[in-house]
């Protein structure tokens, strides 16, 4: 027995909705970070360097 | 000519890079251990011969089930850290808080909706309105909406972080309802007692299932990192408007001051 649509469908929406969510953080991320001066980013060391 | 480096200017460092390569290789090799190594869930009665389980269905328990559990994670995190809050007051407490609800938040909506979606094939329902664990759950999501809706409420911050942080350790109360409703409501949920407590299920499926809270695990790690960095911005990003602003302010008072001055001066100076 295949239960193929209900898989696609709740893979599906779920990888969607999560690559969605990281994607718009990113987008939140670089629009934000002009307006704070780097000093400002704690995960950032260094201007040639950064850290996790 | 060199540009910008496009990488310095969000919230991405060389630690949430490796992360996140991370996290989409353990989905990728999930999806294949998901879909391909591992087989359905079909067994045979003894004495009819009839074939029974949860057939394919099953494959939608490698991705619903550590959803569930980094959920239960991600709004515990948010708890902690609105005890944190509470205690020490400090902005890294709130970002944390924050962070860990809207990002628990959406894992929550993702559990009631993969849940709703193998329910229909297995109990033939899509919801079912009598079933505690589903209610508890559905009740934990709609506080935590309510939690993110409340920090858009005022624009005190240090308001909106006491208020907030009250009403996350109210919500959490629930998770112990939601983990033990199928021991002490047994009858009144489809759900089934703990599978991975009792151990009914074993080799590759134990595994990939593991497997899979390794990956989500992976996932929801980065989403909460760069969901700190979000929250960490805007709040750097508002100080520095403020910190603009007051010396902004600053300078034209002294330069009105600085105009009285000279006014006063040249009134001396002048003969009238």
């Amino acid at each position: 027995m295949t239960h193929a649509g209900y898989l696609v469908a709740g893979w599906g929406i779920s990888l969607v909705v999560l690559g969605g969510y990281a994607l718009g953080l990113v987008r939140r991320g670089r629009r934000l970070a002009p307006r704070v001066p780097v000093d400002r980013r704690r995960w950032i060391d260094s201007p040639g360097s950064d850290r996790g | 000519m060199a540009g910008p480096d496009k990488r310095r200017d969000g919230t991405g460092s060389r630690g949430s890079r490796l992360l996140g390569v991370g996290a989409l290789v353990s989905v990728a090799a999930l999806i294949v251990l998901a879909f391909v190594a591992t087989d359905a869930d079909v067994r045979t009665h003894p004495t009819t011969g009839e074939e029974f389980g949860q057939f394919d269905a099953v494959r939608m328990l490698y991705l619903h089930v550590p959803l569930a559990v980094l959920m239960y994670v991600a709004f515990v995190v948010c708890a902690v850290a609105s005890a944190g809050v509470l205690l020490r007051r400090t902005a890294w407490w709130d970002v944390t808080a924050y962070a860990a609800a809207e990002v628990g938040t959406v894992l929550c909506g993702l559990v009631l909706v993969t849940g709703s979606i193998w329910g229909r094939p297995v109990w033939n329902t899509w919801w079912e309105w009598g079933d505690v664990r589903l209610m508890t759950t559905l009740v934990l999501f709609l506080l935590f909406v309510g939690y993110l809706a409340l920090r858009r409420t005022t624009t005190d911050p240090r308001l909106q972080a006491r208020r907030a942080a009250v009403v996350a350790l109210v919500a959490v109360l629930d998770i112990p309802l939601i983990n033990r409703s199928v021991a002490w409501w047994e009858n009144r949920t489809l759900h089934q007692q703990s599978t991975l407590a009792e151990l009914k299920i074993e080799d590759l499926t134990l595994f990939t299932l593991m497997f899979g809270f390794l990956a989500f695990g992976l996932v929801a790690w980065w989403l909460l990192v760069h969901r700190f960095r979000v929250g960490w911005l805007e709040q750097a990003a508002t100080d520095h408007d403020v910190a603009i602003a007051l010396a902004e302010r600053r300078f034209e008072t002294s330069a009105t001051d600085l105009d009285a001055a000279i006014g006063r001066r040249d009134n001396r100076e002048d003969p009238v």
